[in-house]
């Protein structure tokens, strides 16, 4: 246990260190976003009755962020490592595939919470949003967080270079955060790309976190649980039996 | 007493390379054993199954009876491995370094061991020195005393010499023989012969992934019966000696004789011939020569 509990401390420490780029600079872009949509759109758009658009935007751009911070640790720390060679030291050590695992899941977890808390806080300033269901707030993002955390050690295996990692993130991630209900409404979109978006898990994670605060969602939050807990349980098992198979890692 | 080391028919391919063809090795508890071989041999292959940053497509391999591959958490915990590659995270000082990876190795307050590990290697005065700022050297040094923190029984040294300087050889090589006097195996990988020759008791070599030498170090030297004899002479070697010739350049010759006792009837085949010996000098056989030998091509 304690060679979990190093290597967390490791993967904690590493972000506190450069706390400025993991934390702080994610929930300024996020600010960036609130700022122009909601003085953009904030008069032409009510998704829901009653809710003011710049309210209902901050949850989705909280679990963007959580989401995308929780993928860009797990997958930049491993893939740091891999291209420096200091991986090694974790490899040569004694600690268990399931320790590794929890370890960089967990620290994706926190940086993505950490910021996701900092944007909540942050966007005050904007809009109130309510929260109304806190323990869902708090189960969505915890689950898109790990599902995240966990896609993230993939990808840090999988990538053997800095620009397939981009890829990685700039081709699968970001369009998949951006078309899942972030800045709108999926009940808004023409029927084809409403039925699309029932494929993207992306959806159901900002949808049902979104149901937290507003206790209004495009699909029942039981629905998004399911499937969301569903994601995250297969792509745990997926980078538990890369890690025990060494792929990319062990040659 | 279990093998400190033992590798049964281990093998290991990457793509068309057969990295590993069947090595089978025991190497008994306490013992400090040299592996050599050329570039490509397969010695760090052969380290990083062990060490468990490879796994073998068949074979088996265990440290200290426990199996590097279905007891890894045990093996590697008896195992402290000084990769070959420059390693080093760049967030922490060499204390933190250090004592992190005594807690991937489940120690805490390991703070003593790790103040008399960074004294041996010299590292005391950097202790809070970012990993950044440190030298090649040092870094080299730091690698050591992460394979140290967990006091491991079995010690692997992958060419830990390699571009370091005289000093840290020395003071370096001290503390390893200190290291094992105290009951530690060492396995060491190294391009300096001589060093190989010093230090090691047994040594293997190694050549396309399979072990073409495997014997105590003087076994190894003594297999090379007889000596070498470099002559300068007034005039040219005689042509019943022409076949014991190494090496020529002009009238300096470099010639092997089965024994020393050889050197009586040479000396008369000389006179006989009317050379006269201007300079003369014997050489001892050494493990460079055995490399060479067993390995067919040249080191460094």
């Amino acid at each position: 246990m304690l060679s979990f509990c190093s290597l967390l401390y490791k993967e904690v420490f590493r972000v506190w260190k450069v706390g400025f780029q993991t934390v702080l600079a994610p929930v300024l872009t996020a600010l960036l976003y609130l700022l122009i949509f909601s003085h953009v759109l904030a008069q032409h758009v009510e998704v829901y009755p009653g809710v003011h658009y710049t309210a209902f935007l901050i949850p989705g751009l909280m679990m963007m962020a959580i989401l995308q911070n929780a993928f860009a640790n797990s997958s930049s720390s491993l893939i740091q490592s891999k291209i420096t060679g200091n991986i090694v030291f974790v490899l040569l050590a004694p600690i268990a595939y399931w320790e590794f695992l929890a370890a960089y899941v967990l620290a994706s977890m926190l940086r993505g919470l950490v910021v996701g808390i900092g944007i909540y806080f942050a966007a005050l300033w904007f809009a109130q949003p309510p929260m109304l269901f806190p323990l869902w707030i708090i189960l969505f993002a915890v689950l898109g967080s790990a599902m995240l955390g966990s896609l993230g050690v993939v990808a840090g295996m999988w990538a053997e270079k800095f620009d397939q990692l981009a890829g990685f993130q700039n081709f699968i991630i970001m369009p998949l955060t951006f078309l899942s209900g972030v800045f709108y409404s999926i009940h808004s979109l023409p029927p084809f790309w409403q039925a699309l978006s029932r494929f993207n898990p992306f959806f159901y994670m900002i949808d049902g976190f979104r149901y937290g605060f507003f206790g209004v969602s495009d699909i029942s939050p039981w629905v998004s649980l399911t499937v969301v807990g569903g994601c995250m349980l297969g792509l745990m098992l997926l980078s538990l039996g890369l890690l025990k198979s060494g792929y990319k890692l062990r040659y | 007493m279990p093998p400190a080391i033992d590798v049964r028919q281990a093998r290991k391919r990457y793509g068309k390379l057969q990295a590993l063809d069947g090595v089978d090795l025991r190497i008994e508890q306490g013992e400090f054993f040299g592996l050599l071989g050329p570039n490509g041999a397969g010695k760090t292959t052969l380290i990083n199954l062990l060490a468990g940053l490879a796994l073998p497509d068949d074979g088996q391999l265990s440290v200290l009876g426990h199996d590097v591959v279905k007891q890894y958490r045990a093996s590697r915990r008896l195992l402290g491995v000084v990769p070959q590659e420059l390693a080093f995270d760049p967030f922490f000082t060499v204390r933190e370094t250090l004592r992190l990876q005594s807690g991937f190795f489940g120690l805490r307050r390991n703070d003593a061991w790790i103040d008399e590990v960074m004294h041996h290697l010299d590292l005391t005065s950097k202790a809070d020195t970012n990993m950044r700022r440190l030298s090649g050297g040092m870094k080299r040094r730091v690698l050591v005393a992460q394979a140290l923190v967990h006091k491991p029984p079995v010690i692997v040294l992958d060419e830990p010499t390699a571009g370091v300087d005289v000093e840290l050889r020395q003071s370096l090589w001290r503390f390893i023989q200190q290291l094992n006097r105290d009951g530690h195996t060492i396995l060491l990988t190294t391009h300096y012969l001589e060093e190989a020759e010093a230090l090691c008791t047994r040594i293997a070599m190694l050549k396309h992934g399979r072990i073409v030498a495997l014997d105590s170090t003087q076994n190894l030297l003594s297999s090379l019966a007889g000596c070498r004899v470099r002559l300068k002479l007034s005039g040219h070697l005689p042509v019943t000696l022409l076949s014991q010739v190494v090496e020529q350049t002009n009238d300096d010759y470099l010639l092997t004789l089965p024994s020393y006792q050889a050197l009586e009837s040479m000396l008369a085949e000389l006179r006989v011939a009317g050379v006269a010996v201007q300079e003369m000098t014997l050489q001892q056989p050494d493990l460079e020569e055995v490399f060479l030998r067993l390995v067919g091509r040249a080191v460094h």
